[in-house]
């Protein structure tokens, strides 16, 4: 294992300057936004001097680099600080929005896995069958609807005729699991539709490449059954290229879900940058934007140290 | 067998009897209310959007006095009160029996604290301006605050019912963002942020105890999202329904009541009156003749809404309706526009606000304007961040519309600086004898003329006053009409069925 | 000959037929598409104009072809924009390795961690919503993915003998880069183009329903969405007109790249 160690501490201390840099853009572009957030607390009628008390009371007249290195010093010993306009703590309300976002995610990966799997394996066994040529339709029109729209429709045909499904919003886990999930089933599935097309799509031709490869010749000259092959050699191997797309489609997967939940009103991740943003609640929305951006730097790194020990074809190419 | 057939049927008997008892007996006592925007924190005296003062104000915190539905000022934590002859002495006899929600009793002490923190240097209170009148404040004794004024201040009285004005307690104020504690009916109970605020019966209320044991107030932005948790029995009312184009299945719906009423908010086209050509006042009086304000109500708002002529709403005492003083007319407003100088039109901008009230009555009133030669460009201005600084600020703008919800706001034509830029000595002098009335008949006529002075000169284009679309299912009682106050007083509110 | 595959042709038909409207939009539309009339409000289609009227009383058809101008002028810029800016850096990397490699790497995943909608939010923060805003949104977040296929399609070039004959004789690394790897990748390049405007264009709708888009009354596809929302119980084909508008667009673009791929790349099926 230890020619895999090496990569893996390099990229490890990679990812660190990395986030570092993240965070010091973020902090930047932070600064450029126009917009005094006690303006926004204190309203129009507010006088200078209540302006110039909330301000300071609020750490906004330190000077730049102070601030910037408050907030990494807190970061790192798990203090995000508080909201301005909430006044309570950013990680308590980030963890509170976790509750939607991350189900939300979570059921729209499961349901994309568990329509583009089959989709894809069943499409690969009879290239330009029946079901390789609804497969490829599937996936060719998923890729082109944008989600939000699938939201709309779905809100349209399902949830207001049957009523089967809230059009909008989330009662909150405490107050029953199948409500909540009930209303997160809609918003997941519209995620879920485009990811599932770019998955059957990759599925696909991952099968169809492997199932051309010589050791699965091999087996098969040696007598294993179709479906012994299917599931010992060709399945493991697809499953490489698959998680990288997921890996790869997790910017897309997130900006998916701000515009989801925009479309069913749920109190998410999303919902709250947006908020805190249009309050100019700095200090939520540059914690925001960093979970995010950590979200797909450690994604993306996982993927590739999965790659690097799933594919040992790509560790002794190095 | 009939032995065992007659106890099955008194067993019978006795469920149906529960039963029917148990639909009959009792009217709930829990309220669900729609609201479209969840305040930033739950304190009044921290913070300014009107989203805090529609789930506190009233139910939670109660003032020294308050505004009634009729938007008057009627007594609350004082029971009555005296003002000297001068104008200058105000003496309120506070009530005796009234403690915090924490158990801590409320006394002048308490009364002198609270009002003492707005006027402090480091004060953080949004309308600390509306009290800078006061010069003094004194508790001779537990039942007795007396309020010394610089100068007399008309308006006093009412503004110290504003939400902002509010009695808090000294011992729990670090946390009324989070964790309010007043004098009202109801205490805070929970807060699930991005969702909820539930608020419950105090059972030491001083006054009238209130019918409801619980009421929450579920956040919900999306109009069409409104509506279907109104149908689908999610909420039980909306005070203020966002959507009037959804508005129609509600009124047809024999299930559900539907208010039309006004509320304080004049929607108006703030103009820069420095700017050229809108410092003639002859272009800003075509401009007003050229926008059809009943076409903008019915596209932008499905005919909610009331014309207005001046900045007054139809919900506060004194208004007096002056639409006819510019009426809609095109072919006027072309030859006054030449007369002025401009018979060709011209060009200007106007910073749309990111409302959607605001930009669907700038795409009509761009179409509008453009029969009469003038070319009207929109530039979208994100609210209110961006909005504030370039035009409230900066005044960098030639046209914006927003509505100005604060009631009785007609005052901020004589503030300088302000936004519009707009001068007039006649104005402002009315303004300040308005200020120093000291009966109420003389303040409302000081308030028509100073309305009938901003219809004339037109300083900005007066559109409509914003409709409140109450929308609640049939039996819930004791629920606003109007809304002279942003708020939502719900102490009066209860189930018949 | 090679046969034209068929997705070529049908990604053709229907890009080509969404330029020529887009393009007939700047010269004439049925009804001037921010035409108000408010009498003939919330009309179904057929009734009032092909496609219906929008609650102002305009006229869907002809907001669609203008919203086809506005859809496909952002995402080309974009692309265009994110597109040069990747493919250059993408290939440098590639010809200078090493230290300078490694950085400009890094900085592109950094650019990768922010996903478009949320720099587009914070960008219309700073400099207000509008085309620049959406148009740089979405440029930022191609940089990165033209940057790592470049990359590597160029490293794959590099490794190829022809171009170690090259080094050889003696041409510099900047006329290799000209004369062999570009020309190479050329086509790669021009399939991912194709792809990656039809996520331009689904990127912008997205943008312009959050509000973060152009202005109006310019129509925009995502906007006349985020616009029917509320309306959608009276006037469903407000809610179809653009949404299948969206759908067409980029399936016509990745019709179109995929078969511009059949093509050009005669290993792939």
């Amino acid at each position: 294992m230890h020619c895999i160690a090496k990569p893996i501490a390099k990229s490890l201390s990679g990812l660190i300057i990395t986030l570092l840099f993240v965070s010091f853009i973020i902090f930047l572009v932070m600064e450029a936004v126009p917009g005094d957030p006690a303006e926004i607390i204190l309203g129009m009628s507010a006088q200078p001097d209540t302006l110039a008390a909330l301000r300071s009371q609020l750490g906004l007249d330190r000077p730049f680099i102070e601030r910037y290195l408050h907030w990494l010093t807190g970061l790192l010993s798990g203090d995000l600080g508080n909201s301005y306009t909430y006044s309570t703590s950013v990680a308590q309300l980030i963890v509170e929005r976790l509750h939607v976002t991350l189900p939300l995610t979570g059921l729209a990966v499961m349901l994309s896995v568990l329509i583009s799997l089959p989709l894809g394996v069943t499409a690969s066994a009879k290239p330009n069958g029946i079901v390789d040529s609804f497969a490829s339709a599937f996936s060719q029109i998923g890729i082109a609807l944008p989600n939000f729209w699938i939201g709309l429709l779905l809100i349209i045909g399902i949830a207001l005729t049957t009523g089967w499904f809230p059009a909008g919003g989330f009662p909150g886990w405490d107050n029953g699991f199948w409500p909540s999930l009930k209303a997160l089933m809609l918003p997941s599935i519209a995620l879920a539709i485009p990811q599932a097309a770019v998955l059957t799509r990759v599925t696909r031709a991952a099968v169809i490449e492997i199932t051309n490869e010589d050791f699965v010749r091999t087996a098969r000259a040696k007598g294993a059954t179709p479906n012994y092959v299917l599931w010992h050699h060709v399945l493991p191997n697809a499953l490489i290229p698959v998680v990288t797309m997921l890996g790869m489609q997790i910017s897309v997967l997130i900006a998916g879900a701000i515009l989801v939940e925009n479309v069913f009103n749920l109190p998410g991740m999303g919902t709250l940058a947006y908020q805190a943003l249009a309050q100019r609640d700095f200090i939520v929305i540059q914690n925001v934007v960093l979970f995010f951006a950590v979200v797909v730097i450690f994604i993306n790194f996982l993927v590739d140290a999965l790659y690097n020990i799933l594919d040992p074809r790509l560790r002794i190419r190095r | 067998m009939i032995h065992v057939n007659r106890s099955i049927l008194s067993a019978l008997a006795i469920i149906g009897l529960v039963t029917t008892s148990g639909v009959n007996a009792q009217p709930r006592t829990d309220l669900i209310l729609g609201m479209s925007v969840e305040p930033s924190g739950l304190d009044p005296t921290a913070a300014a959007p009107v989203a805090i003062a529609q789930v506190v104000w009233q139910n939670l915190f109660e003032g020294l006095v308050t505004i009634n539905k009729e938007g008057e000022v009627e007594p609350s934590l004082a029971e009555s009160w005296s003002i000297s002859e001068d104008g200058l002495t105000y003496t309120f006899d506070l009530r005796d029996n009234v403690t915090f929600q924490n158990n801590k009793a409320f006394t002048a002490d308490t009364a002198k604290y609270t009002l003492d923190k707005i006027l402090k240097s480091d004060s953080i209170n949004p309308q600390k301006a509306l009290y800078t009148p006061i010069k003094s404040i004194s508790a001779p004794d537990p039942d007795t605050l007396v309020i010394t004024l610089s100068s007399p201040s008309a308006d006093l009285l009412y503004w110290l019912g504003f939400p902002a004005a509010v009695m808090i307690e000294p011992s729990s104020e670090q946390n009324n963002a989070t964790h309010p504690i007043g004098t009202g009916p109801f205490l805070f109970s929970n807060w699930k942020k991005g969702n909820q605020v539930t608020l419950s019966k105090y059972d030491n209320y001083w006054g009238e105890k209130p019918k409801l044991d619980k009421v929450t107030f579920r956040f919900i932005s999306d109009p069409q999202a409104q509506a279907a948790a109104l149908s689908s029995g999610g909420v039980d009312a909306i005070p203020q329904f966002q959507a009037p184009e959804l508005t129609s299945q509600f009124q047809s719906d024999n299930k559900f009541e539907t208010v039309i009423g006004t509320t304080s908010m004049e929607v108006i086209a703030g103009i820069n009156n420095n700017r050229k050509p809108f410092n003639d006042p002859r272009v800003r009086q075509a401009l007003m003749m050229a926008t059809d304000r009943q076409a903008i109500i019915d596209a932008t708002n499905e005919g909610f809404g009331t014309p207005i002529g001046s900045h007054f709403s139809p919900s506060d005492a004194g208004y007096e309706d002056l639409t006819n003083v510019w009426p809609y007319d095109p072919v006027k407003a072309k030859a006054l526009l030449a007369e002025a100088g401009y018979p060709n039109g011209f060009t200007f901008t106007m910073k749309m606000p990111t409302l959607a009230y605001a930009e669907r009555a700038a795409e009509i009133m761009q179409a509008y304007y453009a029969m009469i030669g003038v070319t009207m460009k929109l530039e979208s201005s994100e609210f209110p961040a961006k909005w504030v600084q370039d035009v409230f600020k900066d005044t960098n703008y030639d046209m914006s519309i927003v509505g100005h919800a604060e009631p009785m706001d007609i005052s901020i034509y004589a503030r300088h600086p302000y936004y519009f830029n707009y001068q007039s000595t006649d104005f402002d002098a009315s303004i300040a004898a308005t200020a120093n009335t000291t009966n109420e008949a003389d303040r409302l006529l000081g308030y028509k003329k100073s309305q009938a002075i901003l219809a004339q000169d037109v300083p900005a284009l007066f559109l409509y006053a914003y409709p409140k679309i109450g929308i609640w299912k049939k039996g819930l009682h004791g629920m606003w009409e109007n809304l002279p106050v942003p708020s939502n007083d719900i102490t009066d509110a209860f189930w018949s069925e | 000959m090679k046969r034209i595959p068929i997705s070529l042709m049908i990604g053709g038909v229907i890009t080509a037929t969404l330029v020529i409207a887009a393009i007939l939009s700047q010269f004439w539309t049925p009804v001037d598409p921010s035409q108000i009339n408010i009498m003939h409000r919330l009309k179904a289609p057929g009734v009032e104009g092909l496609l219906g009227t929008d609650h102002f009383g305009r006229d869907s058809f002809s907001m669609i072809m203008a919203g086809a101008w506005v859809s496909l002028g952002v995402a080309f810029s974009a692309i265009a924009l994110g597109g040069l800016a990747g493919t250059i850096i993408g290939v440098t990397a590639a010809c200078k390795r090493g230290r300078f490699e490694a950085i400009t790497m890094r900085i592109v995943d950094v650019l990768f961690a922010f996903p478009p909608v949320l720099s587009a939010i914070l960008l219309a923060a700073i400099l207000g919503a509008g085309a620049t805003t959406t148009i740089v949104a979405i440029a930022l977040f191609m940089i990165p993915v033209f940057t790592r296929i470049t990359r590597s399609a160029a490293l794959q070039i590099w490794a190829r003998d022809y171009i170690q004959a090259a080094c050889m004789a003696g041409k510099t690394n900047i006329q290799i880069t000209l004369e062999h790897v570009i020309p190479n990748i050329s086509s790669q390049i021009i399939v991912q183009v194709a792809i990656q405007t039809g996520l331009g264009i689904l990127t912008e709708a997205g943008l312009s329903f959050l509000g973060l888009g152009i202005a109006p009354p310019t129509p925009s596809w995502g906007r006349m969405l985020a616009d029917s929302q509320t309306y959608f119980s009276l006037a469903p084909h407000l809610v179809y007109v653009p949404g299948i508008a969206i759908c067409l667009a980029v399936l016509g673009l990745n019709l179109l790249g995929d078969g511009l791929r059949d093509l050009t790349d005669p290993k792939r099926k």
